[in-house]
């Protein structure tokens, strides 16, 4: 006779959003699926091709390439290596605009899942974080051979990295929530998203120096959150630094107010995404 | 000790909905309405006590596998209060997640930890669950170069080594041949007598009759009888001879 002394009761009311002391508990209980759900993010698409793992490389290494040569020959702007600079904050933009789709990819891929059995309804959009984050850190990994290749100054500041990975992953989830939630209900969601992020990446200077926006359009420009968020990942790469007070300040504000957005829609949307799939 | 507690539950789905955000946007500025309701349960009250084996009969679309996912906790109901004591494991569907790419052993890791299982719970039982199985050999091979039958042991096998109090099935036992389902049946028995609470969908009214000994009837989403599986079964049965669907 099973034991009944210590039994979870679970109380499911119509018509209440998430809580957010039950979904943390669920996901606790959950920690082995979290761990194997981010395993088969990174794995299983390489499983059947030679360089395995390494295409998870070779995406970021093409684009560098293709921008190196286009904005540093072409364009001549007078940064000295243009290819730190310009990847150091790619590669974290890279990050965020991949890990929101892919979470948005992976609730509906996982949505009949959802269905069939019980999961914490946020264990998609946190594990495409998690694997995002893997592969980022991979990424500064390649990005930091680069830098020893061609003789960029590599500098203790770089320590602060996980800070700032941190809080952009913070940021990212917070996004990957608010999106996931309305995609499952409308289908156009991810296109719209998807037309919308390379213009947000022309408006953030990744490729190109700040310097070069006319005065007057730099109030505009900076009212874009990527630039703060993106530049705490450039700061202890290229400059050296540590971001400024008021960078980082900015940027952990940003991130925890895009966290509890995301978590509100996310909260108020999931428990009717079973009528969805 | 009830195990399963539904209060006037119902289950409502939308219909006819915008596909679309541009379509939401359009109707909401249109002042159309943006969709319609459809009752897959309407107001159940139920109650499941430990040790209890119950079934579930009905016609296609009665509610039956709505009821079990909301008993499961898997959707939340509209209206009412479902509450579940203890472990539940809903088995609705065989291999759920299963993926071509990844090894039979692989497999059980990832099903198991769907069903909510930790590492050290589904390494204590994998030995069980692979002889069970009977797949002899092809354990560490990709699961798309298995059998269908294969996939269907392995799926059953993982489905019947979990440790769990609750055990909610629709439907699965009809896959494979006669002798593996009579297995699975000594399994569902084995589950009753050590006093396991087993809720079960099918069509298949003799199953219910061996292996329940309660049974409910849906009927457009409400309970039209429940008590003794023998006395609802014949109910259900006269009901059908009258008025064949």
């Amino acid at each position: 006779m099973p034991d009944f002394r210590s039994v979870p009761v679970r109380r499911n009311v119509g018509g209440r959003p998430l809580g957010l002391a039950q979904e943390l508990r669920d996901l606790v209980a959950h920690r082995f699926l979290l761990h194997q759900l981010v395993w088969r993010d990174l794995t299983v698409r390489y499983r059947r091709s030679y360089l395995g793992f390494l295409w998870t490389m070779m995406h970021p290494l093409l684009m560098m390439l293709i921008f190196v040569v286009v904005f540093s020959r072409a364009f001549r702007f007078p940064t000295p290596h243009y290819e730190t600079y310009f990847l150091s904050e790619y590669i974290a933009w890279m990050f965020f605009s991949q890990t929101t789709v892919n979470a948005m990819v992976s609730v509906a891929w996982n949505g009949p899942l959802m269905k069939r059995v019980f999961v914490p309804k946020t264990i998609f959009p946190i594990s495409s974080t998690l694997a995002g984050l893997v592969n980022f850190s991979l990424s500064l990994l390649v990005l930091v051979v680069i830098m020893a290749i061609v003789g960029a100054p590599i500098h203790a500041a770089i320590l602060f990295l996980p800070v700032s990975l941190a809080i952009l992953g913070i940021f990212t989830l917070g996004a990957s929530l608010a999106l996931c939630a309305l995609a499952v209900y409308f289908v156009d969601v991810r296109e719209m998203y998807q037309a919308a992020l390379p213009a947000v990446f022309y408006l953030t200077p990744v490729v190109y120096p700040i310097d070069i926006v006319p005065e007057i359009f730099r109030p505009v420009i900076k009212l874009n959150p990527m630039i703060y968020l993106l530049e705490i990942v450039r700061d202890p790469i290229y400059y050296g630094i540590l971001p400024s007070p008021l960078t980082l300040t900015i940027s952990i504000v940003l991130s925890l107010g895009m966290l509890t957005i995301g978590w509100i829609v996310y909260r108020h949307l999931a428990p009717r995404f079973h009528s969805q799939f | 000790m009830n195990v399963i507690e539904l209060q006037r539950v119902s289950v409502r789905y939308r219909t006819h909905g915008a596909k679309g955000l541009k379509e939401f946007v359009i109707r909401g500025l249109r002042g159309q309405r943006q969709h319609e309701w459809f009752a897959s349960l309407s107001e159940i009250d139920l109650t499941i006590r430990a040790g209890e084996s119950v079934g579930i009969i009905g016609n296609n679309g009665a509610g039956k596998s709505t009821l079990l996912r909301v008993a499961a906790g898997i959707i939340q109901p509209s209206e009412g209060v479902a509450i579940s004591r203890g472990a539940i494991t809903p088995l609705i569907e065989l291999g759920t997640g299963f993926e071509g790419e990844l090894t039979g052993h692989e497999n059980i890791f990832f099903n198991g930890a769907l069903l909510g299982k930790t590492r050290g719970e589904i390494l204590s039982r994998i030995d069980e669950i692979v002889s069970f199985a009977a797949l002899d050999g092809f354990i560490d091979e990709p699961l798309r170069t298995y059998s269908t039958g294969m996939v269907a042991r392995l799926a059953i096998s993982i489905a019947t080594a979990i440790d769990t109090e609750t055990v909610l099935l629709d439907e699965i036992l009809a896959v494979g041949d006669a002798s593996f389902r009579e297995k699975c049946h000594a399994r569902m028995r084995s589950f009753i007598e050590r006093g396991l609470t087993v809720v079960l969908v099918s069509h298949d009214v003799d199953v219910i009759e061996q292996l329940c000994v309660r049974a409910i009837w849906l009927e457009h989403g409400r309970i039209v009888a429940d008590g003794p599986a023998r006395e609802v079964i014949a109910r259900y049965q006269r009901a059908r001879a009258t008025s064949p669907v």
